[in-house]
């Protein structure tokens, strides 16, 4: 008897572990899922190994070609057989008469296009000293596969730097806000009362400002001339600052059912201190809505952020975020037609929201069938 | 509980909720290191009395809670101050409420006019070839960032040439008469009530399947059916009616969302409303018109989900206001 009971008490980290391999499992059986998660990889991959991938530094510029169309890459030689692809350089030209720039190729000499070539060195995630880049070309030519922005840095190459913020803002807003919305509504609940009453009239505040106004006027608060390090920080807490009252209240209502539950009243009884108790005992219970709400939430970060650098109060100039490249779209309208690709990292952004809902979707059919609603 | 009475007793709860907002607002506006009068300190031609002049009529010569107090004063007396750039803030609000409120009835009018359709459809023909495209479209219009859609209408418009580009008004509006006025109107409303009204869709239509779906798993749907009463009858006199309570609720969460969500559009969209006129405010460090404008969104916001829970007691009697 004795020996039969003794496994099933000692396997509950065993059986936990079975269970999130059957939730991985799950989800890499769905199509959707599947496609989602494999997206999301390539484009954290990108943003990480930036560096390697993109031809050209975050900060590199050459004045000589500002707002030039995307390089064309040809790939027949002169006698119109195929060949490996090459470049020309691009020269601008003012028309004195319109006011435009037009950007004609010089076709004297080929540049072709060289894989892993030594370039800019940087460091390798911050650590190791590199100078190859994927690919690129011989100097004075430029492969700008997206065009140059009017300070002629190359978009190609600032949509990989421009991810690597916009999509960590996502997880760290989730590091500083859940663990905030999760204590305070865990808190609320427990203790009841007018301490209950109190601090959900202070979420309640928060959450009656409508949240965009909040944003600007918080953003508006960081002062001038922070480092772009400094000021990354502080818009992550601010993205935080507005959305932990949503989860601080559903956290409430839910862990006020949770503390009518007989093994917490057992905890209680036998003099378990309240925190520990709300520590070990209610929290836990409510970790498979808080996975299904951290998968929904980081859209709504990477949304904050690029709406807030879109209108200038987010991540400044030189840095790149996918935000305040779209702010050259947003500042001439009219050009949207002849260069198109300013709106790319628009669908990034896009992209990269699909993959989150899809996988919260499809997480909250896995861990949580009562919520999928007549799926 | 009368409605009256539960009116009034939501509005009672309201005002220390307000009172909290406005603190927090003014305290937001006063740590912001931008300089109100910058522009005027810069420009040697202003003299040092009219400097002082203006600090005066703004209050900015006086400690932060004094400020506060006499905003607080002024506020309830129904007097907005004036706005940095001259003028009265009420006059520059209202136009730019109107604006915004406007674009949000619109969307609001739209949006559930498609979506109430659409997701009955979808759960009663559930898993047919129009419930999957359904699903494929609301999936877009979830992840879809409104500027964006912005960005790709208005390039739709530049092609064309058959919508305008941003604005809210053609450059001829004063020489119109009242009918051309509001068609012009109208003509410059199409891309943000479809941008808006595409976004928000989406969530919408999700939520009226899903209930149906609910519902029609039901005892009293099953006992309609066995009763041989016909299908219409048993999906929009017994089923849809018991599906559409969680949605009003929404309703009021909609507006909320929609009025910061219409902020981005109407800055892509050089549209005209409030959260163009908030912005300006924040960058110019506006106090005035700031507080204004942030009290008017909580105002709407806080209304909203009055209107919603009201809605909600009308159309379901089992409903009890507490």
């Amino acid at each position: 008897m004795v020996s039969s009971a003794a496994p099933q008490i000692s396997t509950p980290a065993k059986v936990r572990a079975d269970l999130k391999h059957t939730i991985l499992s799950r989800m890499w059986k769905d199509k959707v899922a599947r496609t989602a998660l494999i997206g999301l990889f390539l484009l954290y991959f990108s943003a990480l190994f930036a560096d390697i991938l993109t031809p050209y530094g975050m900060e590199f510029n050459d004045a000589n070609v500002g707002n030039a169309p995307a390089t064309l890459l040809h790939i027949h030689n002169d006698n119109g057989e195929f060949c490996l692809p090459y470049v020309y350089q691009v020269r601008q030209e003012n028309d004195l008469a319109t006011y435009r720039q037009t950007f004609s190729e010089i076709h004297t000499t080929k540049y072709p296009v060289k894989l892993l070539v030594k370039g800019e060195s940087y460091k390798l995630l911050g650590l190791i000293p590199m100078d190859i880049h994927l690919f690129g070309v011989d100097a004075p030519a430029r492969i700008y596969l997206l065009g140059a922005d009017m300070n002629g840095r190359d978009n190609y190459s600032r949509l990989y730097f421009g991810a690597q913020k916009s999509l960590t803002i996502g997880f760290l807003g989730l590091f500083i806000a859940f663990p905030i919305g999760i204590f305070y509504g865990a808190v609320a609940g427990y203790i009841g009362g007018w301490a209950d009453n109190l601090m959900m009239r202070f979420a309640e505040a928060v959450m009656s400002i409508p949240s965009f106004y909040l944003l600007i006027g918080l953003a508006a608060i960081l002062p001038l001339g922070m480092t772009s390090s400094q000021r990354f920080a502080l818009i992550t807490v601010i993205l935080s600052f507005i959305s932990w009252p949503g989860l601080a209240r559903v956290i409430r209502g839910m862990v006020l059912s949770i503390r009518e539950e007989e093994f917490v009243q057992a905890a209680k009884s036998v003099g378990m201190p309240e925190v520990t108790n709300i520590i070990k005992h209610v929290i836990p219970q409510t970790a498979s809505y808080v996975v299904i709400a951290a998968t929904l939430q980081v859209p709504n970060f990477i949304l904050a952020e690029s709406g807030l650098s879109l209108i200038g109060l987010g991540i400044q100039q030189p840095d790149a975020s996918w935000g305040n490249m779209l702010k050259a779209a947003m500042d001439q309208p009219n050009e949207l037609l002849s260069q198109p690709w300013l709106i790319a990292p628009g669908f990034l952004i896009f992209f990269t929201i699909l993959c989150f809902n899809s996988i919260g979707d499809v997480l909250r059919d896995v861990l949580d069938p009562k919520l999928s609603g007549g799926r | 509980m009368s409605i009256p009475v539960y009116v009034f007793k939501r509005f009672l709860q309201a005002l220390p909720l307000l009172f909290l907002i406005s603190l927090m607002a003014f305290t937001m506006l006063k740590l912001s290191p931008i300089d109100p009068l910058a522009a005027m300190r810069a420009n040697p031609a202003v003299s040092q009395s009219a400097l002082r002049a203006e600090e005066e009529r703004l209050g900015l010569n006086k400690p932060a809670p004094v400020q506060y107090a006499i905003w607080l004063t002024s506020t309830l007396q129904g007097n907005l101050g004036a706005s940095t750039t001259g003028g009265s803030v009420a006059v520059r609000l209202m136009q730019h409420a109107g604006n915004t409120l406007l674009l949000n009835v619109v969307t609001l009018f739209f949006t559930w006019l498609i979506a109430l359709p659409a997701g009955v459809y979808a759960a009663v023909h559930r898993g047919k070839f129009l419930d999957k495209l359904f699903g494929l479209i609301t999936a877009i219009g979830m992840s879809m960032p409104t500027f964006l859609l912005a960005f790709l209408l208005l390039m739709f418009a530049l092609a064309t040439h058959w919508l305008p580009i941003g604005g809210m008004t053609s450059s001829d509006f004063a020489e119109r008469d009242s009918l051309g006025q509001a068609l012009d109107i109208a003509y410059h409303l199409i891309i943000p009530v479809c941008v808006l009204t595409f976004v928000s869709l989406a969530g919408i239509q999700r939520q009226v399947r899903s209930n149906l779906l609910d519902v029609l798993r039901a005892d009293y749907v099953r006992s309609a059916r066995a009763k041989g009463l016909s299908e219409e009858v048993v999906i929009y006199k017994h089923a849809l009616r018991n599906a559409i309570n969680p949605l009003i609720t929404l309703l009021g969460f909609e507006f909320a969302t929609l009025l910061s969500g219409a902020a981005l559009t109407e800055m892509v969209l050089a549209y005209p409303g409030l959260g163009r006129l908030t912005l300006e405010g924040v960058l110019t460090k506006d106090m005035n018109l700031v507080m204004a404008s942030i009290m008017l969104g909580a105002v709407m916001l806080i209304t909203g989900n009055l209107v919603a829970d009201l809605l909600l007691k009308i159309t379901d009697p089992r409903i009890t206001v507490e």
